[in-house]
């Protein structure tokens, strides 16, 4: 069927065990055989599963069209919005740094941005970076699409990194898009493993597929730089060491009229209280089982006494109790803080897909087999309305 | 991976394009769509609406076409299995081309098998057209006479801005943008009697180098269920003593 992978008939017994084991629902048993339909993406899912090896699939080994030995050094946006350096550039210095224990390569940041950009360059180095490229131009005070992706290509054509790393935040993915498809490199989105094939020295990203249900490690052998983005708060930053010295690089951007195209009428700054799910480290979430709009004051209770962000499910944002950009999920945000506690959610696959890779989860729920517990490190069989408020209480009490 | 979604709309041309495994629409596209369809009311023009994806997924085009979109396109061809971000957004910027002129193309933030929002600004790329990604509010300015403009208002973590661009320009909705409407039973039969044309790679002239897995710099060498958490702890007693137990733990690994 498509081309690449195929069922090797004679040797197929039609036992199914393929079909699960499929996320596209593209095999059928067809007169006992398994077919893989139109649906097929060659993720090669099935291969493994099969316990007859009838199922085969051979990727053809390109030669490379680049010289792969001009590339060393990985690199990472530093990304900064009005003069500050966000915490995800020095989480990705970090991960940098261990993956060039491996490498034997040397971590490169890139900071573009107007005025003075040496302290922010320093501060780079205290976090762990080897090299800052700095490029300073009123044109590249907010970040831009064009501009910035203009100046980093021109950076990474002259430079040749091997790794290019962003974080996965609204800037990281459009800037990292765009430069992916200008140098046709490989690009893979919000990782949240990232390591190095000890043979062939690529790195290996790990991201989450299908919101969750499945992970995909994901490889681009042939092409450089090898692009990520991470999603922010996967890694931690490294003790900011003040004695540590590195090399600043100033380079003079060259900022052409057409990527100029776009211009920023306003920045807006939220003027309700910012609920930024994705850096929060500790959430507290409630779900369908509050019952009313009031009762997110349980929640916000519970979340202020701990000092954690409200999130929210699906339902109680259809609902109208709480706005959308409180909403955890699949079609809402992806979270991962060190504490997660789920007040009256059941658990929805989609629900789960945005939040099981929190570190601690702790469950409310009145129902004992709601799915919620299968993901939950500590859970709570009981009624919402009366723990949240006792355990904020207790916990208030042995905070003072 | 397979990943995407798009939809692609404009007010003359309107152009929509989406891309996914299922033949449902994607969550973000039918925001997406919806944006189309209300700029299409507010400004005329026409929706077109584009796919890349199995034969199936000519259902999803019809749906599009029930919620308002006046044509849609599947791009489909076995030549294009296995394509990655890089390839999905070449493929789908040949047949815009194809198409011919527009002013904006519009896409569902990310969809909801790949989540990679990585192909809105691909294909940006390839027509060589700005972009403006996670909008939350689209205006059509500027259109007297003068070359019309998008100003957006863009959904960021801890802010919000304005930014505004000439057309045509690709543009990525998030689901906040709007609330979806639900067919009407006129849009409903239109879409009944709706032909969808199938684009192959020939038809849209794509370079065999640049499509499905031949095209794709990346490669999924694994996929594999996440290992399972470890068994959950059920705490019991009275609220009072679990709330101790829980504060120490959490004590314990310097949460609180």
């Amino acid at each position: 069927m498509a081309e690449g992978i195929r069922v090797i008939a004679e040797k197929c017994k039609g036992c199914r065990l393929c079909v699960p084991a499929c996320p596209f629902g593209a095999i059928e048993i067809i007169d006992k055989v398994a077919v893989i339909t139109d649906k097929c993406v060659l993720c090669g899912a099935c291969v493994g599963p099969c316990k007859f090896n009838a199922i085969v699939m051979e990727k053809k080994e390109e030669a490379p069209k680049q010289d792969l030995s001009a590339y060393k050094g990985i690199w990472v946006f530093a990304e900064q919005h009005a003069g500050h350096t966000q915490s995800v550039a020095f989480e990705l210095i970090a991960e940098a740094r261990k993956l060039s224990v491996d490498l034997k390569e040397e971590v490169s940041a890139i900071l573009l941005g107007t005025g003075d950009l040496k302290n922010q360059a320093k501060e780079l180095i205290e976090y762990g970076a080897d090299k800052v490229y700095t490029a300073s131009d009123p044109r590249l005070m907010n970040y831009l699409t064009e501009p910035y992706s203009e100046v980093i290509v021109d950076l990474i054509n002259k430079n040749k990194p091997e790794i290019f790393l962003l974080g996965a935040t609204t800037t990281g993915r459009d800037l990292a898009s765009r430069i992916a498809a200008r140098i046709r490199v490989g690009l893979t989105a919000d990782c949240t493993g990232l390591d190095i094939d000890p043979e062939k020295k690529i790195i290996r990203q790990t991201r989450p597929a299908f919101g969750g249900n499945i992970m995909a490690t994901i490889v681009s052998p042939n092409y450089r730089p090898q692009m990520s983005t991470v999603r922010p708060k996967v890694f931690k930053k490294l003790q900011k060491d003040p004695s540590r010295k590195g090399q600043i690089i100033e380079v003079k951007p060259s900022v052409s009229q057409k990527s100029l195209r776009t211009k920023i009428i306003e920045i807006i700054q939220s003027t309700e209280k910012k609920v930024n799910l994705a850096e929060a480290e500790i959430i507290v979430s409630g779900g369908r089982g509050i019952g009313c709009a009031e009762n997110f004051k349980l929640i916000q209770g519970l979340a202020d006494v701990i000092g954690g962000a409200v999130g929210a499910s699906r339902a109680t944002v259809d609902a109208g109790w709480i706005s959308q950009f409180h909403q955890v999920g699949q079609t809402g945000k992806t979270v991962s803080p060190k504490l997660y506690i789920a007040c009256g959610i059941s658990g929805a696959i989609q629900h789960l897909a945005g939040m099981s890779s929190s570190d601690i989860i702790i469950a409310i729920n009145k129902d004992p087999y709601a799915p919620i517990f299968n993901v939950a490190t500590y859970g709570i069989v009981g009624d919402l309305l009366e723990v949240v408020p006792a355990m904020t209480k207790k916990f208030k009490e042995l905070l003072d | 991976m397979p990943d995407t979604t798009n939809v692609k709309i404009d007010p003359k041309t309107n152009t929509l394009i989406r891309e996914g495994v299922k033949s449902i629409v994607n969550p973000f596209d039918e925001n997406a769509i919806e944006e189309a369809v209300r700029l299409k009311e507010a400004h005329g023009g026409k929706v077109t609406v584009i796919t890349m994806g199995p034969p199936q997924a000519a259902e999803a085009l019809k749906s599009a076409i029930a919620m308002g979109a006046d044509e849609g396109i599947l791009i489909s061809d076995r030549a294009f299995a296995g394509a990655d971000t890089w390839a999905t957004s070449y493929t789908l910027s040949q047949a815009i081309k194809k198409i011919g002129t527009f002013d904006l193309v519009l896409f569902g933030k990310q969809a909801i098998d790949g989540d990679t929002a990585q192909v809105g600004p691909g294909v940006a790329e390839f027509l060589d057209i700005p972009q403006i990604t996670f909008a939350i509010k689209i205006d059509i300015v500027g259109a007297d006479g003068n070359q019309p403009s998008a100003r957006v208002k863009r959904q960021l973590e801890e802010s919000a801005e304005i930014a505004e661009t000439k057309l045509p320009a690709a543009v990525t909705v998030i689901k906040q943008i709007n609330e979806p409407r639900m067919p009407s039973l006129k849009g409903q039969m239109r879409a009944k009697k709706a032909e969808i044309q199938t684009w192959t790679a020939e038809t849209i002239m794509a370079e065999p180098e640049n499509i499905g897995l031949k095209g794709s710099p990346t490669q999924v060498v694994r996929i594999f269920t996440p290992p399972p958490r470890g068994n959950s702890e059920m705490l019991e007693g009275t609220i009072e003593e679990i709330s101790i137990k829980l504060f120490n733990k959490l004590k314990e690994q310097k949460i609180i």
